[in-house]
């Protein structure tokens, strides 16, 4: 599961730059291919090369080159207390029902805790640290001040986010990831899947929102802010080190999408689709073997969490950095009385429709 | 809980605990006091009690201690210097410290204060078992916290607010006629 959340972050780090030069109508990446194999055969230069094997090679070759002044422990530890809790989290989420191989059975899922919803908080909780201790160790106003803004922000948006992620609890009356992805089965009306965003549209924009602010992209990334901060609490990190920082990012991002996918989007619920096949809404039914079923889910799941990427990429891509004050202001005067209003709107729906989901 | 992994976080949270004294850097006491609170959830974690242990996390790990954090920095505590303090006063704490030790040793060392492992109920440490407690058996304790909290959080804001209302109309005051004296 870690695997997949890192060659998603690395999909993301190709999205980054090519992607972003298709929206901002620039090329982009196009100059490192090997021995022109590409224009051999009239492929034009998609910049896989640049992105996926040239920058890192870059990263990790360069000078792992500590300030001085700098506290030379913290500064070596920061990069993996950041990216440590990220990749923890992809434990918990569930990728596929069961499969059943031969006469064996597995859950799609690395850690089966029943707090996985806790679990997560935790984790992201933790994750503050490695920003906020890059930022103070590197012996640098600048770095000082991205990781004082980037905890700030943290620590206001995991509110936002913790009260989306009641809501969500309360909704489907489970602390389990799998559970809840188990609930988005089936359809209402006999056509519409029974997916989350259906159900609390304000928590999904509350968790996207909160989501983008916790991994810090634009338009919430002050603490990096090129423009003012140089790249903030990254000022002072070269090499593998900084290398580990945008991996956090990037597997934060990734981490998001799984999120908003597991919650909103069904997880791996492929709609219409049950255990025994296709059930269409016109009445059609369409029986599908049950091991195409679950690779048909963990393809689903894969799909709808790239499709999230995208979308966040594209927001990326298309907003302007937020001024400090407005950021704050948007943590703390709107996301955080939406929340508790969706909480308590919540709250009576579940009690006067009595039960859960 | 596997005993070897009780005594590898017993031996961290008590390591680190010293770690928050000894050490002269505030940055550092801080660390040492996340890794013990989140060590200490771990154990939670380890018997059971889940919930427990991952609110110590949320809460303790991922919240106060990130204040903590900003308070230091805000403050600006430097690196404490050399020794502080009387001679006569190291020398009578030590003695404190001392006595204090040996008594809390002879409390809790077997054969008075034995193990008492009375195997899990159903569902202990759980969210489910833990909530029906919380708001049947402990609900006016449990809400009353709340309300105090509420108390806590609305008093902090109102001693924290530079001026009052009233200052604010004087200061308007004050300028208004300022400004009429220069015309």
């Amino acid at each position: 599961m870690i695997l997949i959340g890192l060659h998603l972050a690395i999909f993301l780090l190709y999205f980054e730059r090519k992607g972003s030069a298709l929206i901002q109508d620039r090329v982009g990446a196009n100059r490192a291919s090997i021995t022109g194999l590409g224009k051999k055969f009239g492929i034009p230069n998609l910049g896989i090369v640049n992105t996926l094997l040239a920058d890192p090679i870059k990263l990790f070759t360069k000078e792992d080159f500590v300030p001085a002044g700098a506290d030379h422990f913290l500064h070596t530890l920061a990069p993996f207390v950041a990216l440590f809790p990220v990749l923890i989290t992809f434990v918990v989420i569930p990728f596929g029902d069961t499969i059943t191989i031969g006469s064996r059975t597995f859950g799609l899922q690395a850690a089966n805790l029943n707090a996985a919803a806790l679990y997560l908080l935790a984790t992201i909780g933790i994750g503050v640290y490695g920003v906020a201790l890059g930022g103070w160790a590197s012996n640098n106003r600048w770095a000082l001040l991205g990781g004082i803004r980037a905890t700030a922000q943290m620590i206001s948006y995991e509110i936002a986010m913790g009260l989306a992620i009641i809501a969500i609890i309360m909704t489907y009356g489970t602390l389990d990831l799998q559970e809840m992805v188990r609930m988005q089965g089936g359809v209402w009306f006999g056509w519409l899947p029974r997916w989350g965003i259906f159900v609390e549209p304000i928590a999904f924009i509350l968790l996207l929102t909160a989501g983008i602010a916790e991994s810090k992209r634009v338009p919430f990334d002050l603490p990096e802010g090129e423009s003012e901060l140089i790249l903030g609490y990254m000022i002072e990190y070269s090499g593998g080190k900084q290398a580990a920082f945008m991996l956090t990012d990037l597997a934060e991002q990734a981490l998001i999408a799984m999120l908003l996918v597991t919650f909103f989007f069904g997880g791996w619920q492929v709609p219409w689709l049950y255990r025994d096949g296709f059930h269409l809404p016109g009445g059609l039914t369409i029986a599908v073997a049950p091991l195409l079923v679950s690779i048909a889910g963990i393809v689903a799941f894969l799909v709808k969490v790239v499709m999230v990427c995208i979308f966040m990429g594209l927001i990326r891509w298309t907003l302007p950095r937020f001024r400090y004050d407005q950021l704050m202001r948007l943590g703390w005067k709107i996301l955080v009385p939406l929340g508790l209003a969706n909480i308590l709107i919540t709250a009576f729906v579940v009690v006067v429709s009595g039960g859960a989901h | 809980m596997h005993t070897a992994l009780f005594w590898f976080l017993a031996a961290v949270s008590v390591i680190s605990a010293l770690g928050v004294v000894l050490q002269r850097n505030p940055v550092h006491c801080l660390l040492s006091l996340i890794v013990t609170l989140l060590a200490i959830a771990v154990m939670f974690i380890g018997e059971g009690a889940i919930v427990v242990g991952f609110l110590q996390a949320i809460v303790y790990g991922g919240a106060i201690m990130v204040l903590f954090l900003f308070v230091i920095w805000l403050l600006n505590l430097g690196v404490e210097i050399g020794p502080t303090g009387h001679i006569a006063l190291k020398f009578f704490g030590t003695l404190a410290v001392a006595a204090m030790t040996a008594e809390l040793m002879a409390f809790m060392l077997p054969p008075h204060l034995e193990v008492k492992y009375a195997g899990h109920v159903a569902g202990y440490g759980s969210i489910d078992s833990l909530s029906q407690k919380l708001f049947s058996e402990y609900l006016v304790a449990f809400e009353v916290t709340s309300v105090l909290l509420l108390v806590a959080v609305i008093g902090a804001v109102a001693l924290a607010r530079r001026t009052s209302a009233s200052e604010i109309a004087q200061n308007a005051d004050d300028s208004a006629r300022r400004a009429q004296g220069a015309s």
